[in-house]
């Protein structure tokens, strides 16, 4: 009862969104209009001439009665006029599919565009706050559905429409009484239309949701084998999944049998229209009041008739699907994008490295207090090392100092200019990054290499790939510094990967740093080789470093710990061990037995 | 897809029934025209008015008769279709189940969930429309052909020509549109790729300041794409028009030559229009056959893609033959209820790894001259692995990545088989322990830590179904994870969200460390399971496990040197060989790459 009521509520909402979906629909087809109105204009002549032909054929007929009373100069001239008249429409039905191609794919084509165009101004809340298979999947799939969908509505609603009104007109103009025997059934095809329908919607929500049960069980056990395995948990797994398979089966055997109920009724419907037309124009017929031929125009007339019925309740459905997923892009697209730059922001030039964070308060939800009351100064080439347990919320600070995130209040300063007073541009690049998530993009080594710097020389690329400890590795890839990196990296170790990543920042080597060191996977000496590559870079340079290895943090400057996402200690080595709070705290137990 | 429709065996009833039906309802179909062509050249030729009430009677009654006998045969359909789907997924999920690590490796969790679940739909979908209109169709098709032969033969020739003509028609138009909508999808994947991309590496592109540049990528990917939509768009147009004209030329024909036979006197008006009738019943199916010939097309694929699943069989069957141990006892008893605690009282059956501690002297784990091979790969990963570790013992394995670390444990519970020397426990080979037995008295917790969506309680009872509440507590006590459960609404029952989402990545791993405690095993093996953990928790939690008393032997598997150093024995690998053995001061003076290890993560 209780859902019940909630769906009677988003109902009305559920159709102003529509409405509101299809006046954003119709404003980006509107560059289109020309092509639209072609379209409209094909389809009104292929209606036309496809209704006019059983007509003539009727004539046709009308002419071939009987033994010596077949009129053939008439016949040819009607068998002509036909010929010619079938090519044009042929001709025009093409060109209506063709401008309908054009509309849908070039809308379909802004849409994407749109919304990519705002992924890359989303801040970055946005982007870490949802499923990236999610957003994907709506730039691809759900624009890919609404395409289907408008060529679909272009093509079968307009037509559709324009066969009833045409079929009604026709039949009406040639003898309006049986026209009446078709009308009278047209309640009954709606009827049974929208009842299959009806039925086979909810059945199909059933198995969509024993479906969703079953995927997000194979999710959780196929992904998780060899969990299941450990445990010899097998066949008790295979025991829940079948008792969920029944279920699917249930569910999709109605789903199944009342979706392709659909054909055989229409079907039913049409042999009802045919059969109550030919009856009545039968006895018309034997009493004169109609030709044969016009009775054989009927029968045709009663057979095209149910289709536009059928085809509309389908259009309607894949409409609604195709303006449920135009919504979800339209969604995306009108998200709120990062924070503008003030109209005259400067680019930040000649960096020195002073930054300065004074009484930064950030959260990432509101209500959960995060870093308060942060302050922190550091001067040219220090090195700043942040420490604690892993989640604490390390990575937060880098959020800040490369305005990923926006402070909630208080400000952060480089050379003592507010970062949100210059572009996010010229910050960004005064930063070096390395971060434990390596991410490649999928190109060649080289084009990794030289991303920040896209007009490097070979030989400036393979010396920062010789900085970085990667150019040996590099040189034993099957193809060099042209070999092709997977998406997200693929065929490289994590390490290797790491190295690519340094060396990538080698090339532009900007004033500042940000490092973040790698917890675990990674061997020994390419451990070493990335702490070399590391403590070459942060020579001279302002470094902020996420930290694991004691040496690091022995080495730094100013040591910030945090826990919990907030900065709990902050100062050197030695003084924090003399507080003997958090630090010293970790700094023991690593060592204790 | 040839095997899979053995699947279909106990459908062969509906197999059968639902074409048989759907011609029936085909022919009830055919019929139609006969009937109208008598009402014109009977009926209404001799103003016969009772005759037509009666025609007009036969056709209704063929509408119901035709709409009863397509109602069972969609029905029949669906409840092949529908079975035979049910079956193949249960099937492929068993299957998946009896697949051996090395299986899992090969074909990847991502491809096998396709397959559970897109695959078999189309398959299914598949399945149902070829039972409903795979004879349908054709039968119509040249049925109404017969039919036109009876009526009239000269006439009818005008069939023969017309339908050879449309079948080349749909299926050149569907040859030369569906390699380009292959092409089509190729270049919406390669969109797909970069929008991806752009979102895993937000960060770089923007701390790299190539928004721009990326929007230019996408856009031109997006125009390519466009263009070739279009253009496959102008070829799939032609379909219709085409088939359009066809028919309707062949329509002109049969008037013209009805005309004539018309004329002679062989042929009646009624029957020109019982022709002309014919000819428009078959566009619409030649439609639907050429639809359907591209949803089977599809389905084959899929049902290809989970036969080849189907046909990988696991390299390691859960019972081998050498596995029946000559014990009788230790074949009856259920996997998973020699519970150390339990069988410590009958110490003297040393046959099942469930069943009591190894014999005095008798190493609990020996790894004997183990060399592993992953198939497919080019090296050994593990290489001449030789020691022995007794029963109680903590154990300490450390190394880098690709070390073998996670190889060298997985051999235990025979995730792997070795593919040199032998891996013992208690003295026996474990590949002649049946699998459940040795994988009952081994507690493993793996690098990712994963929960279940249930309760606390069920994941926890994953190890040992009887487990009580206060074993359950002990299990946490010791996993440094009682705090974790106490503050959840429901303590043991509180709720765990699919994939453990409602739980920290720290707390994630000391439940998945308490579900492997639970069964309280022999064998407790933690592979870097401490990662997410502090220092300070990471020590207690090694603290409480060293004190838990029994005769717990214990494997610790670590990059920390921190977390190794106070094990009995700590062995170091690199790249797949053992390169120390020993404990920490042993090896500080005596294994280089240990001492290498141990210092990068103490002082510079």
């Amino acid at each position: 009862m209780a859902r019940r009521k909630e769906d009677v509520v988003p109902e009305e909402s559920r159709k102003k969104q529509q409405m509101q979906t299809i006046k954003k629909v119709l404003g980006r087809i509107r560059r289109y209009r020309a092509y639209l109105a072609l379209s409209l204009f094909f389809a009104a002549a292929t209606v036309a001439s496809t209704l006019y032909v059983p007509a003539l054929m009727g004539k046709a007929i009308d002419q071939i009665l009987a033994p010596g009373r077949v009129g053939f100069p008439v016949i040819v001239r009607i068998l002509w006029k036909i010929g010619l008249i079938v090519c044009g429409t042929a001709a025009a039905q093409w060109l209506m599919g063709v401008c309908n191609n054009k509309v849908a794919y070039e809308v379909v084509r802004d849409i994407r565009k749109d919304a990519f165009a705002k992924l890359e101004d989303l801040p970055l809340k946005f982007i870490d706050s949802h499923s990236h298979g999610e957003l994907v999947s709506r730039i691809i799939a759900d624009a890919d559905q609404f395409a289907d969908g408008l060529l679909m509505g272009f093509s079968q609603l307009f037509t559709g429409l324009a066969t009833i009104a045409g079929t009604l007109f026709f039949m009406a103009s040639i003898h309006w009484k049986i026209a009446l025997v078709v009308v009278l059934v047209t309640p009954l095809s709606l009827f049974v239309a929208s009842y299959v329908a009806r039925h086979t919607f909810s059945m199909f929500l059933l198995q969509s949701e024993a479906r969703g049960e079953q995927t997000a069980f194979i999710h959780e056990m196929v992904g998780n084998q060899k969990v299941v395995q450990a445990f010899s948990k097998e066949r008790d797994m295979l025991e829940r999944f079948d008792e969920i398979n029944e279920r699917l089966k249930e569910a999709s055997l109605r789903a199944t049998f009342y979706s392709s109920l659909t054909n055989p009724s229409t079907r039913f419907i049409n042999s009802l229209a045919y059969a109550g037309v030919g009856l009545a124009g039968a006895f018309l017929a034997m009493g004169g009041g109609i030709t044969v031929g016009q009775l054989s125009c009927f029968l045709s007339y009663a057979n095209q008739y149910a289709k536009p019925f059928q085809e509309i309740s389908g259009v309607v459905t894949e409409l609604q699907n195709a303006l449920a997923c135009a919504k979800r892009v339209f969604d995306l697209i009108e998200e709120e994008p990062q924070e503008p730059e003030p109209q005259g922001a400067e680019a930040l030039e000649g960096v020195a490295g002073r930054v300065d964070l004074e009484r930064v308060y950030f959260s990432y939800a509101p209500g959960k207090k995060l870093i308060e009351d942060l302050n922190l100064s550091v001067r040219p080439g220090q090195r700043v090392a942040i420490v604690g347990p892993t989640g604490c919320g390390k990575t937060t600070v880098i959020n800040l100092l490369m305005r990923f995130y926006d402070v909630d209040s208080g400000s952060i300063r480089v050379d003592g200019r507010d970062i949100r007073g210059v572009t996010r541009g010229s910050l960004r690049r005064s930063y070096g990054m390395v971060l434990q998530e390596t991410w490649l993009k999928a190109g060649t080594v080289r084009e990794n290499i030289a991303m920040g710097k896209p007009d490097a020389s070979e030989e400036e690329i393979m010396e920062a790939a010789k900085a970085a400890h990667a150019h040996s590795f590099i040189k034993r890839l099957p193809q060099g510094y042209g070999t092709a990196v997977g998406e997200e990296g693929g065929s490289l170790s994590e390490g290797q990967k790491q190295l690519l990543c340094i060396a990538r920042a080698m090339l532009c080597l900007p004033p500042m740093l940000i490092l973040d060191e790698a917890t675990s996977s990674i061997d020994t000496r390419t451990e070493r080789k990335i702490q070399d590559a590391f403590a070459k870079m942060m020579e001279g340079r302002t470094s902020f470093i996420v930290a694991h290895r004691l040496s690091t943090i022995q080495n730094a400057d100013v040591i910030l710990v945090m826990k919990d996402g907030k900065v709990v200690e902050q100062g050197s080595h030695t003084a924090l061990l003399r507080q003997g709070g958090l630090y010293a705290e970790l700094y023991g137990s690593q060592f204790a037995p | 897809m040839g095997k899979l429709l053995a699947y279909l065996k106990e459908y062969k009833k509906e197999c059968v029934l639902a074409p048989l039906f759907k011609m029936l309802e085909a022919s009830f179909e055919l019929a139609v025209p006969l009937v109208v062509s008598a009402m014109i050249d009977v009926g209404i030729a001799q103003k016969d008015g009772g005759y037509l009430l009666r025609m007009g009677l036969l056709m209704t009654l063929l509408g119901v008769v035709g709409l009863a006998s397509a109602v069972t045969a969609q029905y029949y359909a669906a409840k092949a279709s529908v079975g035979f789907g049910t079956k193949l997924r249960h099937q492929l999920f068993a299957h998946i189940q009896s697949y051996s690590f090395s299986e899992l490796d090969k074909v990847g969790t991502a491809t096998l969930i396709t397959r559970m679940t897109s695959d078999i739909n189309q398959v299914q979908s598949g399945a149902n429309l070829t039972l409903r209109l795979l004879l349908r169709s054709p039968f119509i098709v040249f049925g109404a052909m017969v039919m036109a032969f009876t009526v009239d033969r000269k006439a009818a020739l005008v069939f023969a020509v017309a339908i050879p003509l449309l079948f080349a028609v749909v299926f050149g138009v569907m040859a030369a549109s569906i390699p380009l909508y292959r092409k089509t999808q190729e270049r919406l994947d390669a969109a797909l790729v970069i929008v991806r991309e752009n979102l895993a590496g937000a960060r770089v592109i923007r701390a790299f300041h190539k928004e721009e540049e990326e929007k230019g990528r996408f856009g031109e990917k997006l125009e390519g794409l466009a263009a070739l939509q279009i253009r496959v768009g102008k070829i799939s147009a032609a379909l219709n028009p085409l088939t359009y004209v066809i028919i309707n030329m062949a329509t002109v024909a049969l008037l013209y030559i009805g005309a004539v036979r018309v004329e002679i006197g062989a042929l009646a008006q009624g029957e020109v229009v019982a022709l002309v009738n014919y000819m428009s019943q078959i566009l619409v199916e030649l439609i639907k056959l050429a639809n359907l010939i591209v949803t089977v097309t599809k389905a084959v694929a899929c049902g290809n893609r989970v036969q080849a699943v189907l046909e990988i069989e696991s390299g390691m069957p859960k019972e081998t033959a050498g596995a029946k141990a000559p014990d009788e006892g230790s074949n009856t008893k259920e996997p998973g209820e020699g519970s150390a605690a339990k069988a410590s009282g009958e110490g003297n059956d040393t046959e099942a790894p469930g069943e009591g501690s190894a014999a005095e002297g008798v190493p609990m784990v020996q790894f004997s001259k183990v060399g592993l091979t992953y198939p497919g790969a080019g090296a050994e990963s593990l290489s001449d692995v030789d020691f022995a570790v007794m029963e109680g013992e903590t154990v300490g394995v450390i190394g880098g990545t690709g070390s073998g670390k996670t190889s060298l444990v997985h051999l235990i519970p025979r995730f792997y088989d070795a593919t040199r020397g032998k891996v013992l426990v208690k003295g026996k080979d474990v590949r002649e322990y049946p699998l459940e037995e040795l994988r009952g008295c081994v507690g493993i917790v793996m690098q990712k830590a994963v929960l279940f969506q249930g309760t606390i309680r069920e994941n926890l009872c994953w190890g040992k179904p009887d487990a009580t509440d206060a074993e359950l507590w002990e299990a946490l006590e010791i996993a440094q994870a009682r705090d974790v459960v106490e503050a959840k609404e429901g303590k043991l029952d509180a709720p765990v969200e699919q994939g453990g989402k409602n739980f920290s990545g720290g707390q994630r791993q000391r439940l998945t460390i308490a579900r492997a405690l639970a069964r309280k095993p022999q064998i407790l093996i933690l592979d870097d399971s401490a990662s997410a953990l502090d220092y300070a928790t990471d020590a207690r939690l090694r603290r409480a496990i060293r004190e838990m008393g029994g005769r717990t032997t214990v494997f610790l598997v670590s990059q920390r040197a921190s977390t190794v150093r106070h094990a009995d024995k700590i062995v170091v690998l690199d790249d797949g060989k053992v390169v120390g053995i020993g404990k920490h001061e042993e090896l500080l003076s005596s294994c280089g790459t240990y001492r290498e290890i141990y210092e990068s993560q103490t002082e510079g």
